[in-house]
C-alpha cells in the first residue's frame, strides 16, 4: 500500500487547518468559513484515493514509530467503519460550515468558531482513523476539549458556561475511565494495535480482568454517547449554538461512543456481561429518553432527548449482539446522523426566524415557511420511522431482530413489545414536533415576525433531506455499499445475508411499525392528560444531583487543600523535618546490619577537643541567643572559623581557603541586612512549640550525627584513584581538587556558576527600587554614629586594595597546581572591593567599578561555556581540556591549560555575583539616606 | 577524632534545625547557615579523616580522597549564594509586609 501515507497527510492537513480560520477572519467572516470548508474538502480529497479499497473490504494501515517503549505508535487505519465515520464527519461538516456561516449573527467574526470547529473535526477524524488505541484516547480527549469550547461559544452567558463545564466533567471523567480501560485492554491483548486487539477476542473474554476492563471502556462510551445515567449533559449542551448541536450532538461527537462500541465489537462482545450491560443501558436510554422527549417544550430539548433515545437504540442493537443487529446498528448510525442533523438545522431556522424555540408559542409555521416546514416534516418522519424515509428501514431491521432473540426464548413477546413501545413514543414526539410547530393554530407572542429563511441557510437541510429519501426509497442503490463495508469492518468476519428494500412483505416487523404509528398518533392525541400526569410524576433531576455532587467535590477539595496548605512556612518546615526524620528512621531501621567492624583511624587529641568545645559553645550560644542578633552573628563567625580549621586539619587546604573567604562575605552580608532587620526578635509565644521544636531538633541532630559516625567508621570505597592518576597527565595540574572542578567535572561547575549568576540577577530583581528605612537607633536606644565612613578605615583600605588584588591573582594563577583557583580568587577580590564600599562609601566606590554587572555575569558564563564549546572545533566532546607550560617570574612554572580560561569565567562570575549582592544591599542605605 | 566530628555535625544540625523552625527570617537564615555547615562537613566526612595528605600531586605520596573536597568546595560557594538569596528575600518580604515574621502576609 503506497497510498497509506495519505492517511497521515489527511490528518495532518486537518490539524494544520486549525489556525487558518483565525488568520482568515481578518479578511472577513466568509474567509473564515472558506478556510474551514477548504480544510475539510482537502481532507476529503486526500482520503478519496483510499476509498475504493475500503469499499472493497480492505484495511489500509499506516504507521510511524512515536513512543514505541510505551506501545504508542502513530498508527492510522482506514477500513469500512473508519471510512463511514470519515465521510459523515467531513460531509456533514461541510454542510454545517455553510449553515453556520448564514446562521450565526453577522456581528460575530467567526474566526474562533471555525478554528474550534476545525479542531473538533480533526480530532474526530483522528478517532475514526486511529489504529492505535492509545492514540484514539488522545483524539477522544481533544474532541472533549473542543466540544467544551464550542458549547461555551456564547461565553458571556452563564448557562453556556455551566453546560460546557458539565459536558466536560462528564465526558472528561468518561475519558479517564476509557484510558484506564484501554490500558487494561492493551495489557490483556498484549498490544494497543487494533489489528491485534480485534483478533484476540477469545483471549480477552477469557481473561480475569475482562469485566473491570469492559466496565471502564463502556463508561467512556456511555458518557460520550449520553447514555443513561450519564445522559443529562446532552440536553444541557443545547446551550451551544445550533450549528454546533447539529454537528457535535447529532452526527459526530455523541456518535463517538457508539463508534467505540462498534470498533471494539469483535474484541469485547459475545459475553453475558456485554449483552446485559450494553443491551440494558441501551434499552433503558431508548425508552426513558423517548418518554422525556415527549414532554419537552423546548424544540432543541425535544431533539436532544430524542438523540439520546436513538443513541440508546443503537447501543441496544450492538448489545443484542446478533450479526444482523450489528448491521442494523451501523445502518441506524448513518440514518440518524442524516435526519437528526437536518432536524437540528430546521430547529435552528425556527429559532432564528421566531426568536424562540418554545413549542407553546411557536405554532402554525407551515403557512409562513412552507418549504422549511416540508423539509422538517420529512426529516421528522424519518425520526418517527415512517415509510419512504431512511429511519423506517433501520427501525424495521431493529423490530425484526427483537423477534425471536435467543436470550428471550421463554418470553419471546417481551422484547418486541418493548421495541413497539419505544416506536410508539418516537412517533408521538415526532408528531408533536410536526404538529405543534407547523400546525396547531397560529403563533403566540413571537418576539420576531418569521419568514422563509435565506436560500443558503436552507440548502444544507435540502441536501440532507434528499439523502434521507434516497436512502429510504432506493436503499440498495444508494447506501448499501457503504453499509456493507462498514458493517463488515465492525464484524471483522462474513456479513449475514440481508436485503435492503422498502417492502419486505406483510410481516411481523411491518405490523409492529403500523402499531407504533397508530399508537404514537393516539398517544399524541391524548397528550393533555399525559402532560398533566407528567407534571405530577417525580422527575429525575440528574442535572441537579450532578451539580450538588460537583459543588460538594469542589468544597471538599478546597477544605483538603486549605488544611494541608495553610500558608504557614513554620508549619511546612516542621512537617518537612519531621517527614525527613521519619524517612531516615525507617531507612535506619530497615537497613541490613553493617559489617560490625568500625574503623577509628585517628585518636582524639587536645586540639580536637578544644575545637569541638568551642564549636559546640558557639553554635549552641548562637542558637540560644539568636534573638540578640549581633551577638549571634559574632558566634556564627566563630563556628565558620572552626569549620575552616577542620578542613585545614584534615588535608583540605582548598576548602579551608574557600570557607574562610565565604565566611567573611557572609558576615558582611548579614551585617548589612541587619541594618534593616530589627536588631532583636520579639520572644515567641508557646512553650509547647519551643519544646516540640527542641525535641525535633535534638532528634535530627542525633540522627545526622549517628549517620556521620556510621559513615566515618565504615571502610572507604572510592572512585577517586582515577582522578589522582589522571590529574597531571590528563588535566595538567597537580591540585586534584581544582582539576576536578575545572576539568573532570567542569560541566557541574558550569551549572554551579550559573546558579551564582542567577543569585546576582536576583539581587538586581529583588533589591532594585526597594525602599527600606533603617531604625535610627540600635537595640539599646543609642543613636548610630553620624560619621558614616571613618577616616581611619578609609586610609587603611585604599592601600589594601592592590595588595588584596595581588593575592587574588596569585591564588588564581597557582590554583591549578596548589590550593587556590577561581572560586577562592573571586571571593578574595569580591571582599577587597566590598571593603572599599564599606570604608569609603558608595559615592566613592561606585564610579570606580564596572556598572553593567549583568553584562559581566554574561561575560563570565560565556568564557566558561565558550572554553567548553571550543573543544568542538577540535572534534572533541564539550569541555575537553588542553594544556601546555609557561614559566612566570615569582610564581614559577604555570600550567597554561584551557581549563585556566574556564577558571577565569568562574572567577568573573563569582566576583560579579558577590558585588551585585553586597552592593545591592549597600545601595539600600544610600536610598534610605536620600529619602531622609 | 571521628567521634568528635560526628558530635560536631550532630550539634550543628540540631542547632540549625531548631533555628530553622523559628518565626523570624533572621533566625531562619542563621539556621540554614548552620545546617549547611553540617551538611558540608558530612559530605567532607565521606572522604574520611586523613591528616597531612592534601590531594596535591607529589612524588610517591599518599593522598586523601579529592572528590568529596571538590563537591564541598562548590557546595560552600552555592551555600553562600543561597544565604545571600535568602537574605535578599527576607529584606524584600520586610519591605512588602512590614514585618520579618516568616508567615507575614501569607499565614491564615
Amino acid at each position: 500500500m503506497t497510498d497509506s501515507s495519505l492517511l497521515f497527510l489527511a490528518l495532518a492537513a486537518a490539524f494544520a487547518g486549525v489556525p487558518l480560520p483565525l488568520a482568515a477572519a481578518r479578511l472577513g467572516r466568509a474567509a473564515a468559513a472558506w478556510a474551514c470548508a477548504g480544510t475539510m474538502a482537502l481532507c476529503l480529497a486526500l482520503l478519496a484515493p483510499l476509498l475504493p479499497p475500503a469499499f472493497a473490504g480492505e484495511t489500509v494501515v499506516a504507521r510511524l514509530a512515536w513512543l514505541p517503549a510505551h506501545g504508542l505508535d502513530l498508527a492510522l487505519r482506514l477500513d469500512g467503519l473508519g471510512m463511514l465515520f470519515a465521510l459523515l464527519i467531513l460531509g456533514i461538516g461541510l454542510l454545517v460550515v455553510l449553515y453556520a456561516h448564514y446562521y450565526l449573527p453577522v456581528a460575530d467574526r467567526l474566526g474562533r468558531f471555525f478554528s474550534l470547529l476545525t479542531l473538533f473535526m480533526a480530532a474526530m477524524l483522528g478517532i475514526a482513523l486511529s489504529e492505535n488505541l492509545l492514540l484514539l484516547v488522545v483524539f477522544w480527549e481533544i474532541t472533549g476539549l473542543a466540544s467544551f469550547l464550542l458549547i461555551a461559544y456564547k461565553r458571556e452567558l452563564h448557562d453556556s458556561r455551566i453546560a460546557a463545564r458539565m459536558a466536560l466533567a462528564v465526558t472528561g471523567a468518561g475519558g479517564l475511565a476509557l484510558l484506564a480501560g484501554v490500558l487494561l485492554l492493551g495489557h490483556i491483548a498484549g498490544s494497543f494495535e487494533l489489528s491485534a486487539v480485534l483478533a484476540s477476542g477469545e483471549k480477552i473474554r477469557g481473561h480475569g480482568l475482562y469485566l473491570p476492563m469492559l466496565l471502564l471502556v463502556l463508561a467512556g462510551a456511555f458518557t460520550k454517547s449520553a447514555q443513561f445515567p450519564f445522559h443529562f449533559w446532552l440536553p444541557n449542551a443545547m446551550a451551544a449554538p445550533t450549528p454546533v448541536s447539529a454537528y457535535l450532538h447529532s452526527a459526530t461527537m455523541v456518535k463517538a461512543g457508539v463508534f467505540l462500541l462498534a470498533r471494539l465489537h469483535p474484541a469485547l462482545s459475545g459475553s453475558d456481561a456485554w449483552f446485559y450491560i450494553v443491551g440494558g443501558v441501551g434499552a433503558t436510554t431508548l425508552v426513558y429518553s423517548a418518554w422525556v422527549a415527549l414532554f419537552r417544550h423546548d424544540l432543541k430539548g425535544l431533539l436532544a432527548y430524542s438523540t439520546t433515545s436513538h443513541l440508546g437504540l443503537i447501543t441496544l442493537l450492538f448489545g443484542l449482539d446478533t450479526p444482523l443487529s450489528v448491521v442494523a446498528g451501523v445502518f441506524h448510525i448513518i440514518n440518524h446522523a442524516i435526519f437528526k442533523a437536518s432536524l437540528f438545522m430546521a430547529a435552528g431556522i425556527v429559532d432564528h426566524e421566531c426568536g424562540t424555540r418554545d413549542m407553546r408559542k411557536v405554532n402554525g409555521l407551515f403557512r409562513i415557511m412552507p418549504i422549511t416546514a416540508t423539509l422538517a416534516i420529512v426529516a421528522a418522519g424519518a425520526m418517527a420511522g415512517v415509510p419512504l424515509a431512511n429511519g423506517f428501514l433501520s427501525k424495521e431491521m431493529f423490530f425484526a431482530e427483537t423477534i425471536g432473540h435467543p436470550a428471550f426464548d421463554e418470553v419471546g413477546w417481551l422484547l418486541p413489545l418493548f421495541a413497539t413501545l419505544a416506536g410508539v413514543l418516537a412517533v408521538a414526539y415526532s408528531a408533536r414536533f410536526i404538529h405543534d410547530v407547523f400546525f396547531n393554530g397560529a403563533p403566540i407572542d413571537l418576539p420576531r415576525q418569521p419568514h422563509e429563511p435565506p436560500r443558503w441557510l436552507r440548502a444544507p437541510i435540502e441536501v440532507l433531506v434528499v439523502a434521507c429519501l434516497l436512502v429510504g426509497i432506493f436503499p440498495e442503490w444508494s447506501v448499501a455499499p457503504l453499509l456493507r463495508a462498514a458493517a463488515g469492518a465492525v464484524l471483522q468476519g462474513p456479513l449475514p445475508e440481508f436485503r435492503l428494500a422498502l417492502w419486505h412483505g406483510f410481516n411481523m416487523p411491518f405490523v409492529m411499525s403500523l402499531a407504533a404509528l397508530a399508537g404514537g398518533v393516539l398517544v399524541y392525541a391524548l397528550r393533555q392528560p399525559l402532560f398533566a400526569l407528567y407534571e405530577r410524576l417525580p422527575s429525575l433531576h440528574a442535572r441537579i444531583a450532578f451539580e450538588r455532587f460537583y459543588e460538594r467535590l469542589v468544597a471538599f477539595a478546597r477544605a483538603a487543600v486549605g488544611r494541608a496548605d495553610n500558608g504557614s512556612l513554620q508549619r511546612y518546615a516542621m512537617l518537612f523535618v519531621a517527614f525527613a526524620l521519619a524517612l531516615g528512621g525507617w531507612a535506619w531501621h530497615s537497613a541490613a546490619p553493617g559489617e560490625g567492624e568500625r574503623v577509628v583511624m585517628l585518636p582524639a587529641d587536645a586540639a580536637g577537643l578544644w575545637a569541638l568545645a568551642a564549636l559546640v559553645l558557639a553554635a549552641v550560644g548562637a542558637t540560644v541567643l539568636h534573638r540578640r542578633r549581633i551577638t549571634a552573628i559574632v558566634l556564627m563567625s566563630v563556628v565558620g572559623l572552626i569549620v575552616a580549621l577542620t578542613f585545614e586539619r584534615f588535608s583540605a587546604p582548598d576548602l579551608a581557603l574557600t570557607q574562610l573567604a565565604v565566611e567573611v562575605v557572609t558576615i558582611v552580608l548579614l551585617l548589612l541586612a541587619l541594618h534593616y532587620l530589627p536588631q532583636e526578635s520579639p520572644p515567641e509565644p508557646g512553650r509547647v512549640r519551643l519544646a516540640r521544636d527542641a525535641l525535633l531538633a535534638a532528634a535530627a541532630g542525633g540522627g545526622f550525627g549517628a549517620a556521620a559516625w556510621a559513615l566515618l567508621t565504615s571502610p572507604l570505597e572510592t572512585v577517586s584513584a582515577y582522578y589522582l592518576e589522571q590529574s597531571v597527565p590528563g588535566g595538567g595540574g597537580t591540585n586534584v581538587v581544582n582539576v576536578i572542578l575545572v576539568d573532570f567535572r567542569g560541566f557541574d561547575t558550569l551549572g554551579e556558576i550559573t546558579v551564582l549568576a542567577m543569585v546576582g540577577l536576583a539581587a538586581h530583581a529583588l533589591l532594585d527600587r526597594l525602599a527600606l528605612t533603617a531604625p535610627a537607633a540600635d537595640a539599646e536606644g543609642r543613636a548610630w554614629s553620624g560619621e558614616r565612613h571613618p577616616l581611619f578605615l578609609q586610609m587603611l583600605m585604599r592601600p589594601l586594595l592592590p595588595l588584596a588584588l595581588a593575592v587574588s591573582a596569585f591564588l588564581f594563577l597557582r590554583g591549578h597546581n596548589l590550593p587556590g583557583g577561581g572560586f577562592v580568587a573571586g571571593l578574595v577580590t569580591g571582599v577587597a572591593l566590598i571593603l572599599q564600599y564599606l570604608a569609603a562609601g558608595i559615592d566613592f566606590a561606585r564610579p570606580r567599578l564596572p556598572r553593567r554587572t549583568p553584562a559581566l555575569l554574561a561575560l563570565g558564563l560565556a568564557a566558561a561555556a565558550g572554553t567548553g564549546a571550543a573543544s568542538w572545533l577540535f572534534d572533541r566532546p564539550f569541555l575537553t581540556s588542553a594544556h601546555g607550560h609557561l614559566g612566570l617570574p615569582l610564581i614559577g612554572e604555570v600550567e597554561i591549560a584551557s581549563a585556566l580560561l574556564f577558571d577565569l569565567g568562574v572567577y568573573i562570575v563569582v566576583v560579579t555575583a558577590v558585588l551585585m549582592v553586597l552592593s545591592g544591599l549597600g545601595r539600600l542605605s544610600r536610598r534610605d539616606a536620600e529619602a531622609a | 577524632m571521628e567521634a568528635l566530628l560526628a558530635i560536631a555535625i550532630g550539634t550543628l544540625t540540631a542547632c540549625g534545625v531548631f533555628l530553622l523552625l523559628r518565626a523570624r527570617t533572621f533566625a531562619v537564615v542563621l539556621g540554614l547557615t548552620l545546617l549547611s555547615y553540617a551538611v558540608n562537613l558530612f559530605l567532607f566526612a565521606s572522604g574520611r579523616l586523613v591528616t597531612g595528605a592534601p590531594p596535591l600531586i607529589r612524588d610517591g605520596a599518599f593522598y586523601t580522597d579529592p572528590l568529596p573536597q571538590a563537591l564541598v568546595l562548590t557546595a560552600i560557594v552555592i551555600g553562600f549564594g543561597m544565604t545571600a538569596y535568602l537574605v535578599m528575600l527576607a529584606l524584600r518580604a520586610l519591605a512588602e509586609s512590614g514585618d520579618d515574621h516568616v508567615d507575614a502576609g501569607g499565614g491564615k
